[in-house]
């Protein structure tokens, strides 16, 4: 690991003034510090924001504003999480183990880079950690990347599982900056690799998330069902957040978002179009889902895939039908 | 370098250690607590698994000077110095490992599991406290990897001490 000088932040104005070019701000340190380790992250400086007073869960209106420290395992705990988003609650406790949960914060899960093999093995070429020097994945092992929106330059899948949650709840993530505060909507946060894979989010040099609010819960059933390698402390190949409102046997209101196949949470809009106003069966279900994956471009080794997202999209829409 | 200063064990103490050092080596390393184990030293297999500030955590993706201040239980603190743990004794009773290599991991990785509560992924109703049954136990401790295979019997061990 290369030397690096390290200092704790009080608050989000210290954070902004100790950025250089070079820093990285360090959350609960379970992505980062492992990739200091692998020499995939090379910081200069290290500014531990985990003191800055975004560690609580507060009522916004008939949402809630989460603060950017907030551990993962508070967040899945809260009261008022497991009660009004228990998609976001199951999405949470599905990724990696509780000692992680401890230590792993809101907007460092946001911000965990991808685990496809070659952007962590720095023996290997990647586009991500080493813009144009070739992605070895696209003829390689890609089995479990992406098959939606990937370019020719990268073809890495986010990992959070939160995250995924997130997009299907419209969550609005707040930035603070050099330039001022901003908010970025979810989906929105992840952008697509296209010529830029080194890019994994649209926020700028030094922006920091302060919180993530949510708006008051869609109406309808949810939830959040991953499949992965095995039973449990894997990440996702393919997951899917659902939130299905049925009124009279019709489809109200829907949202739909798929983890493990995009370089970003994969919100299925075209699938919603499908569903809103269609019966709610199992028939209606699978048109739907073979909408959305009509954009799917899966490669040779992930081809499996594209009908595990439709099976997994069609039964955990059934089990959300009244 | 950095001055770290920790309560371990009860004990407060500081050391003077370069800032890329993980608890995991702190402890080790600078402390010589050795009972608290490198295993993957990537967060993966939990055989560095100890309580900071009561919760458990991976010790090896913990930089220590982002913990300074923290208090951190180890293995060698779980028991009380004349007694061990229940935990411990129940995996002796119940003959939760075969090498031992993880077991302080497990041992400290359950401590903190039985007083966390509330719903895990496997729990049907999130918005309930279950009862920890074998399954639930499974689901908890999955950070903790066994490659003895020890599993049976560090889950029977735990319910026992959960009862």
């Amino acid at each position: 690991m290369r030397p690096f000088s390290y200092s704790r932040a009080t608050d989000a104005r210290d954070a902004l003034e100790r950025f250089q070019p070079g820093t990285m701000y360090l959350g609960g340190g379970t992505n980062l510090v492992d990739l200091m380790r692998l020499g995939v992250a090379r910081p200069d400086s290290l500014v531990d924001v985990t003191r800055l007073p975004y560690d609580t869960v507060e009522a916004a209106g008939d949402g809630l504003r989460i603060g950017a420290a907030v551990r993962n395992s508070d967040l899945a705990m809260h009261p008022v999480v497991r009660e009004r988003y228990p998609m976001l609650a199951r999405a949470v406790l599905s990724g990696a183990s509780g000692q992680v949960r401890n230590m792993a914060t809101v907007a460092g899960n946001l911000l965990q880079r991808t685990r496809c093999p070659y952007f962590q093995d720095i023996s290997h070429p990647c586009n991500k950690r080493r813009p144009a020097s070739g992605c070895p994945a696209i003829d390689g092992d890609h089995s479990g990347l992406a098959v939606f929106g990937h370019s020719e330059h990268c073809v890495a899948t986010h990992p959070s599982d939160m995250a995924v949650a997130l997009a299907a709840l419209d969550a609005r993530v707040h930035v603070t900056g050099p330039a001022g505060d901003r908010v970025v909507p979810m989906p929105g946060l992840h952008r697509l690799p296209d010529g830029e894979p080194e890019r994994d989010t649209v926020l700028a040099a030094g922006e920091l998330i302060t919180a993530v609010e949510l708006p008051p819960p869609p109406a309808g059933a949810s939830h959040y069902r991953k499949v992965r390698e095995r039973a449990s402390f894997a990440f996702a190949l393919v997951s899917v957040a659902a939130v299905l409102d049925v009124a009279d046997g019709v489809v109200r209101d829907c949202r739909l978002a798929l983890g493990g196949v995009a370089h970003a949470p994969w919100r299925a809009e075209l699938a919603e179009a499908e569903l809103r106003g269609a019966p709610a069966t199992q028939e209606d279900f699978s048109r739907a889902a073979e909408a959305e994956l009509s954009r799917a471009r899966p490669l040779p080794r992930n081809a499996y895939k594209v009908p595990l997202a439709r099976n997994l999209i069609v039964r955990t829409l059934q089990e959300l039908v009244p | 370098m950095a001055e770290i200063t920790l309560q371990v064990n009860g004990a407060q103490r500081s050391v003077s250690a370069d800032t890329r050092t993980s608890l995991l080596d702190l402890l080790r390393e600078h402390l010589d607590l050795t009972g608290t184990k490198k295993g993957c030293d990537h967060g993966q297999c939990g055989a560095c698994t100890v309580l900071i500030d009561g919760r458990r955590a991976n010790s090896c993706l913990a930089l220590a000077v982002a913990w300074d201040g923290a208090e951190i239980t180890t293995v060698e603190g779980l028991g009380d110095g004349a007694e061990p743990h229940p935990l411990q004794t129940a995996f002796m009773d119940f003959d939760a490992f075969q090498c031992g290599y993880c077991t302080p991991g497990q041992l400290c990785s359950a401590a903190g599991m039985l007083a966390e509560g509330g719903p895990s992924a496997v729990t049907a109703d999130l918005t309930g406290d279950p009862p920890l049954t074998a399954e639930e136990i499974r689901e908890r401790m999955n950070g903790n990897l066994c490659r003895c295979g020890a599993y049976v019997n560090i889950v029977a061990a735990i319910e026992d001490v959960s009862r």
